[in-house]
């Protein structure tokens, strides 16, 4: 038994030492950067040339964006301010175009003392798709969801409140019939009244109703044609028609394409296979110009309605394709198992089928939407005025003609935060339902 | 009209059999507007201003036929037609009349089934070269990379052109003018070729137009005129009688300025006198009012006013009259006697 100890020996310390940070080399952003960018002479290498080319695009962007010009009436006005400020010949971009037409690139030619109405239209889709999109929101306010699509379209296009009224009643209609007719005649029979009743009801009395209704009682605001809608709203607009439209519409072809009955299941299959064996460049030169041969002359079927049935069913076949895969992804058992507790084809495929597969096909669904709305400038072809078609048209302008990057500048910026948002969201809700097989 | 959107959808699919088509003229009137078609964006010759307001020198010809019908310039209804669209959207009826830098072929004529009334523009290829290329003749540029236009006449024309003299030179394919504009400014092309009036309309945005120079020849013909379709003679007269009646006004003098004043009574040249209605019954013969002319000259002034306003030397666009002086002054401009 040894008798020492720290306090009788003068070498041994007697109280730990605090921990002391490590080596300034050792730490912090130091060592990141020496671990990250430093590790070697080839990384050495590759950072300091990848520095360089950083420098380089930046040194050539960044003074054109900064030292910009927002204050002047036309292009060669620009080019005179930034000789007299600038400098002779100098790099400075050409904010003011932006200045001078942001609304029309907005908006296009829609009234400007009626701006409100596609902003407050915009304001209620962003309020009526919370319930859709975050859980927290209480699931009483998926009415305000389902009454929207008729406030906005009211709201965009104007005219008498009583059309989208009498438009509503139709699917208050068909709803009606299911109930009345499924108890009594069984689905099938319910399922073709409930879908022909409404479309004879459209054809045939909503127009006069909604015609009535504005004589007893007017309630309308200005209307506002199709023609006058342009610039990022009717982007906006084609995109989230189709996107909304397209996923109900996807499901079911795919769920048809799964199918065992002989005619739907070769009806999903040949309409998934024309629709997206063919550029939807060519279904929008079908919708504008082949089908002004096929009806009959002096007929105004609104080109804007043709384009979005049209991007509708193209977006239509290929997110039956991704529904697809995500259905062909899960294991039999689940089929099997929603079979062995008795449930029947619906109820298998909204409880146990669909949940699951629609899950594993969020990225691929996300995808085709960014997809889908990025496509939606290709209508500049057939004359319509989205922000491509105007940039076009701005510049042949006298004032602006000869400006380019600048307008191109501003609509990737539109469109990048739109399609942005969209992947987060996805982002968001893959995290959220913590998909299992990973 | 108000009636919206989705009826017209509706309504329009449960209809199949087409009821026979009215007269144009009449159909015009009923709707209380022209449709118009229109380029989507064309200096000088067709684009909205800030406001949505259409402007140019195609343009005017809608203003000037809807005044004639209409009495009021501001009833038209433009639709912007692309290249691929233009035909297609006059041959089914969209629109009344196309008024869109077309060039009057034979078989846009006859095959396609369309009559053009007129020409407003003579119009012609060309080349720009940068001056420091130091050629001052189209045929000196054996073996320069040109941008040309894919699928388009001048594409053709360009091909023949160098044939015909002996010369090669390597097509550097471009889709619009706008990306044409760009290649070349960035040295893509010793030569950029397309209409005449669009190299001026180009070359006037350029930040240093002195460094450019377009070249005197002009290679091929490009008379460019409104067009209506087929089958309705009554309103191809219309539109036919309404771009003379400009014609005609700049001639004898006519402008926007005296018109109402000319028009008040009669005066001493008889062929104004029945331009504008004051003598004869030249309205009632095409179905309009008396003082038709006078409503369409009007609306933006007689075709002199027209050029010089949206695209004469005095516009950032700088045409000269060139072929397309009256033809008293040595042009080709002529309109037929009003009698």
């Amino acid at each position: 038994m040894s008798d020492t100890h720290s306090q009788t020996v003068s070498y041994v310390r007697e109280t730990m030492l605090p921990q002391a940070e490590p080596p300034v080399s050792n730490r912090g952003a130091i060592l990141w950067l020496r671990e990250n960018l430093f590790s070697g002479w080839f990384n050495i290498v590759l950072t300091l040339v990848s520095l360089y080319v950083i420098y380089w695009a930046l040194a050539h962007t960044l003074p054109w964006v900064v030292s910009g010009i927002w204050n002047a009436g036309s292009l060669s006005e620009c080019r005179e301010i930034r000789d007299a400020t600038l400098g002779e010949g100098a790099s400075a971009a050409c904010w003011a175009v932006l200045v001078d037409r942001w609304q029309q690139l907005m908006f296009g030619f829609y009234p400007s003392e009626l701006y409100w109405r596609p902003v407050l239209a915009l304001v209620i889709f962003l309020a009526a798709i919370a319930p859709v999109l975050f859980a927290q929101v209480p699931r009483g306010a998926l009415w305000f969801t389902a009454v929207s699509p008729f406030v906005m379209f009211w709201l965009l296009w104007g005219g008498s409140a009583w059309f989208p009224v009498a438009v509503a009643l139709g699917f208050v209609l068909g709803w009606a019939a299911w109930r009345a007719l499924a108890p009594m005649a069984g689905t099938l029979v319910a399922a073709i009244v409930s879908a022909a009743l409404p479309i004879v009801y459209w054809f045939y009395t909503a127009g006069p109703l909604a015609r009535e209704l504005e004589q007893v009682v007017g309630i309308g605001i200005e209307y506002v044609p199709s023609q006058d809608f342009g610039g990022f709203m009717l982007s906006f607009i084609i995109g989230i028609a189709a996107i909304i439209l397209s996923l109900p519409l996807g499901i079911l072809l795919a769920l048809g394409r799964q199918s065992d009955l002989f005619i739907i299941n070769k009806v999903s299959v040949g309409f998934i296979e024309i629709i997206r064996g063919v550029p939807l460049i060519v279904w929008l030169f079908t919708a504008s110009l082949l089908l002004n041969y096929f009806l009959p002359p002096g007929t105004n079927f609104d080109l804007m309605l043709r384009v979005i049935i049209m991007v509708t069913l193209f977006a239509a076949a290929y997110i039956a394709e991704v529904v697809r895969g995500g259905l062909a992804a899960l294991p039999k058992g689940q089929y099997e198992g929603a079979d062995s507790l008795g449930l029947s084809y619906w109820q298998s495929m909204r409880l146990i089928i669909l949940p699951q597969a629609l899950k594993i096909s969020i990225p691929g669904i996300v995808n085709t939407f960014i997809g889908l709305f990025k496509d939606t400038t290709l209508v500049v072809f057939i004359g319509l005025f989205d922000p491509i078609g105007l940039s076009n048209a701005i510049r042949a302008t006298t004032e602006w003609n000869g400006i380019y990057w600048e307008l191109f500048v501003f609509i990737g910026l539109l469109f990048f935060i739109c399609c942005f948002s969209m992947s987060r969201y996805s982002l968001y809700l893959e995290k959220k339902l913590q998909r299992g097989h990973k | 009209m108000k009636k919206s959107v989705l009826f017209g959808a509706l309504t329009v699919t449960g209809l199949v059999a087409g009821a026979a088509q009215a007269a144009t003229l009449d159909e015009v009137k009923e709707r209380g507007e022209l449709n118009c078609g229109v380029v989507t964006g064309l200096a000088g010759f067709g684009a909205p201003d800030a406001n949505g307001v259409w402007e140019g020198f195609d343009v005017s010809v809608c203003r000037a036929v809807a005044a004639a019908v209409l009495d009021d310039p501001t009833a038209v209804n433009f639709v912007p037609t692309t290249g691929q669209t233009r035909f297609t959207a006059l041959a089914s009826g969209e629109i009344d009349m196309l008024a869109r830098n077309t060039t009057w072929t034979f078989s846009r004529d006859t095959d396609l089934k369309f009559d053009f009334v007129g020409v407003n523009y003579y119009d012609g290829q060309g080349f720009i070269v940068p001056t420091a290329l130091g050629v001052s003749s189209a045929k000196d540029l054996d073996g320069a990379t040109v941008c040309i236009q894919t699928g388009t006449t001048t594409e053709l024309n360009l091909a023949d052109f160098f044939r015909n003299n002996n010369m090669s030179y390597e097509p550097v394919p471009i889709e619009t003018n706008a990306e044409g504009q760009q290649q070349y400014l960035a040295g893509a092309c010793d030569a950029y070729t397309t209409d005449a009036s669009g190299l001026a309309a180009t070359r006037a945005t350029f930040e240093n137009p002195a460094d450019h120079v377009i070249l005197p020849e002009i290679i091929s013909k490009e008379p460019l005129g409104p067009l209506v379709r087929h089958g309705d003679n009554e309103w191809a007269d219309i539109v036919r009688w309404t771009l003379n009646a400009l014609i005609a006004a700049e001639e004898y003098g006519v402008t926007s300025a005296n018109v109402n004043e000319l028009a008040a009574a009669p005066g001493s040249n008889p062929e104004v006198n029945r331009l504008l209605g004051t003598e004869g019954e030249l309205g009632a013969m095409i179905g309009l009012e008396s003082d038709w002319a006078k409503k369409a000259i009007a609306a933006g002034g007689n075709y002199g006013e027209i050029f010089e306003k949206n695209i004469g030397e005095n516009t950032p666009i700088g045409l000269a009259r060139g072929l397309n002086a009256q033809w008293t002054n040595g042009g080709l401009i002529y309109a037929p006697p009003f009698r």
